[in-house]
């Protein structure tokens, strides 16, 4: 339920904002307080939506400028120039250049970190020559101050030709003058930071009569980049390329060559500008730190010790919460089939209010983990991370910013595989994406334990190593073999379409700035809760109906059979309905599909019962543990001491426990690899935007660990 | 890819820098390569200082314009010195 209203809150948004409301995008370089600047401009009032046909974010919010005029806000992916490098970037020229989008911004405020002038100036120059009205809001400017960075705003103003409002987006200065000044009516700038040189000018001449265009800076760039602009259509397309051809347009050198020219100018800009007077103790401090940090054993061992209390926290702190989630759950469906019955009433708590509790479980970790990441990442510390590890795990086809997504995914995959954004190579993305799932997820945990519990004793070695949580630990560490050997296939199998490279700035360290640790934990968890929780909830309520409809009057004959065997051995109330529940779902639907199964999870070791667990815990591994308690009639107590005992007492058909070491290792080694989560497919559907790869990876994951249980069983029995 | 390799023998790169040693840009061999390193700041004329590697060796971190940035080797070798 609270998935609708949600969903719908932002069309509500939209149809009471009926005044004009300026559009303004929010552009600039990576570090350069562009997200502070969101953040304090907008406040709670963000909304995060897709640019259309891209899975790149849009973060768009409302602002107050005045008390009269409210802005439409968009957050544009952090570049250095116009001149794309990766998809997320695309988006800039797409809703600058469209001449056919609505969505088009009046004004752009160019973000530029004050203490790194020269460099951030750049993006801006290009702005200038395309004529969109900018602000330049000088951010940092106490960085800056305290690097000895001197500037002259007035002049720096009258050279750029637009307003220039330092700024410190952390702490709110300079927040006030810039809403007053974006809310007057603006004009470009007068000035220019670039001078086409003539060989381009037939080009540039066609370019502009073709589109009727009447910028030149403009009709460069559409021959740069028409091959990415969505607007052209083919014909237009194939005339640039023949123009192009004819012509001798040599795109990257001239980018090239444009670029020099653009220094050079902003050097004579800032020549009188900016004055340097002492030396930086900022960077030193970072350097010094970095030593260690970053060093051949100390700054792997911190690492690893820190990696060792991201997971403490997300195994030990979220178990609170998730108690509680738990918890109130079961009470809020205890409370409604108290109260109210009938197949509506079992649907709601059974399938939607019970599928629901499966996505909230969840937020727990989700929030914590990425409450570390977004620490780790505002500090500077994941920069030293990918740095770190770029050299190891270059060798297996994955990239130093690969990590995050690896490490996120022993919580989730599901926010692990968004995170793998920040990779621009296409190959090394994908290949991230497609081995994350391998890692072991919290989903696994419960499955993990009872089966653990079921097979391994619980001995101690030197009195602290358990051996219960070796093997637990050895699971992890296969997932993860696993993801790093696959992702060695996959680079020998994935055809490269553009190069690796690792070029990026190397932050300083500094504090996290809280704000927007609190805004990342918020986000993700709303992506997942309305992203994967759909798709669970859906899933949830088919598999319910599965689970508790058969063919024709299969269901009343369950029950006469389950009441008859136990009036003859005497059963309680409890114990008969925990009967019937079990004969129930072996004649629904799903128990037929757990007989229909049966012969080819045989090898296996697994018979018709497991088959319903295997298709139930399809939506999310978790359901394994309670559909194993429904079908072997343990009631709803998913405690594990009892689900335990109650499946060492099992039998196979010759009276000997069914439960051996070898089927429940083959078990262990199906939940490690099996590909049992619908979420993790939806979210790799939207971040690829195909389908080829989810179904590759379903084939793939589930394939392997087919064979694997196999291996297992039939060396083991 | 023959060329670039002699090529690189020849003049020195980034890559041969020492830890602490300066240089100074004079062209940027890979054209690819050469519009990011261009837009990060690596312009002909600059000063670039080599400031650490990483644990094996690669990546490395250089100080160029007043900041720092991090590149694999066989990026640092792009960037060619006087």
């Amino acid at each position: 339920m609270a998935i609708m209203i949600e969903a719908e809150a932002p069309e509500a948004k939209k149809a009471t904002v009926h005044q004009p409301v300026a559009r303004i995008a929010l552009i600039g370089n990576p570090n350069s307080g562009k997200t502070s600047l969101f953040n304090q401009l907008t406040g709670l009032n963000q909304k995060v939506g897709n640019f259309p046909g891209v899975t790149v974010d849009k973060k768009t919010g409302l602002s107050q400028l005045t008390p009269q005029l409210k802005a439409q806000i968009i957050d544009l992916p952090g570049s250095y120039s116009l001149y794309p490098k990766s998809l997320d970037e695309r988006v800039i020229i797409d809703l600058l250049y469209d001449p056919t989008t609505n969505q088009r911004p009046d004004l752009v405020i160019v973000t530029a970190d004050a203490s790194n002038l020269k460099r951030n100036l750049l993006l801006f120059t290009q702005l200038a020559d395309l004529r969109i009205p900018a602000v330049l809001a000088l951010n940092m400017m106490d960085v800056a101050e305290a690097e000895g960075v001197k500037i002259d705003i007035d002049m720096l103003q009258r050279d750029l030709g637009v307003p220039v409002i330092p700024m410190n987006a952390r702490k709110g200065v300079g927040i006030a003058a810039l809403k007053i000044v974006v809310s007057q009516q603006l004009t470009a700038t007068e000035a220019s930071f670039f001078e086409l040189p003539e060989r381009l000018r037939p080009v540039v001449d066609q370019i502009k009569g073709r589109f009727k265009l009447n910028n030149d800076y403009l009709a460069l760039h559409y021959a740069h980049q028409y091959k990415h602009l969505r607007f052209l259509s083919e014909d237009d397309r194939v005339w640039m390329a023949q123009l192009l051809e004819k012509q001798d347009f040599r795109s990257s050198t001239e980018q090239a060559n444009e670029t020099i020219a653009r220094y050079v100018r902003i050097n004579e800009v800032l020549l009188d500008v900016v004055r340097v007077e002492k030396a930086k103790e900022e960077e030193k401090f970072s350097n010094k730190l970095d030593q260690i940090l970053t060093h051949r054993v100390y700054g792997y061992l911190i690492f690893m010790g820190l990696l060792f209390m991201v997971f403490q926290a997300v195994f030990a702190w979220a178990s609170y919460p998730m108690d509680l989630i738990d918890e109130g759950i079961a009470a809020l469906n205890g409370l409604i089939q108290a109260n109210f019955s009938g197949p509506l009433i079992n649907l709601l708590t059974e399938g939607v209010i019970a599928g629901l509790g499966g996505v909230l479980i969840f937020i727990p970790q989700i929030a914590i983990l990425f409450a570390f990441i977004a620490i780790l990442e505002e500090t500077g510390y994941m920069a030293r991370v990918t740095f770190m590890m770029d050299k190891i795990m270059r060798k297996f086809g994955l990239n130093g910013k690969s990590v995050v997504p690896l490490i996120s995914g022993v919580a989730c995959a599901v926010p692990a595989v968004m995170s793998a954004r920040t990779i621009e190579n296409w190959k090394d993305r994908m290949i991230t994406i497609f081995v994350t799932p391998l890692m072991s997820c919290s989903a696994r945990i419960p499955v993990y334990t009872v089966l653990i519990a079921l097979v391994v004793p619980e001995v101690y070695y030197f009195g602290f190593m358990n051996l219960q949580g070796i093997v637990l630990m050895g699971l992890y560490l296969l997932g993860f073999v696993s993801a790093i050997l696959s992702a060695l296939l996959l680079k020998v199998v994935l055809k490269a379409r553009e190069r690796s490279y690792f070029i990026m700035e190397f932050p300083v360290y500094r504090m996290p700035r809280w704000k927007n640790v609190g805004l990342t934990i918020f986000e993700k968890s709303k992506t997942f809760v309305l992203e994967a929780g759909k798709i669970i909830v859906a899933v949830s309520i088919i598999l319910w109906v599965l689970a508790s409809y058969g063919p024709g009057d299969s269901f009343e004959r369950a029950e006469e059979r389950a009441v008859a065997e136990a009036e003859v051995k005497g059963l309680n109330e409890t114990q008969t309905d925990n009967l019937i529940s079990s004969y129930q779902l072996e004649s629904s639907y799903a128990g037929q599909f757990g007989h229909a199964i049966e012969p080819a999870i045989r090898p296996l070791g697994y018979d018709w019962k497991i088959g319903i667990a295997l298709l139930t815990s399809f939506a999310a591994r978790e359901v394994f543990v309670g559909t194993i308690s429904t079908i072997y009639s343990i009631g709803e107590e998913e405690n594990v001491t009892t689900i335990k005992d109650k499946l060492m007492s099992e039998k196979d058909a010759d009276g000997n426990p069914f439960f051996t070491p070898a089927r429940s290792f083959s078990l262990l080694i199906f939940y490690a690899f099996a590909m049992q989560c619908i979420s993790t497919l939806a979210i790799v559907r939207r971040e690829t935007k195909s389908w080829t790869w989810p179904l590759a990876q379903l084939v793939y994951m589930t394939g392997l660990a087919y064979v694997s249980a196999f291996a297992v069983f039939q060396l083991m029995s | 890819m023959r060329n670039r390799t002699q090529k690189s023998q020849q003049q020195k790169s980034v890559r041969d820098l020492k830890i602490g040693e300066s240089g100074e840009i004079s062209s940027l061999n890979d054209p690819e390569m050469a519009l990011k390193l261009l837009e990060m700041g690596c312009i002909p004329g600059a000063e670039v200082k080599l400031n650490s590697k990483a644990p094996f060796g690669d990546p490395v971190t250089i100080i160029v314009n007043d900041y720092t940035l991090s590149l694999r080797l066989d990026e640092a070798e792009t960037i060619l010195l006087k």
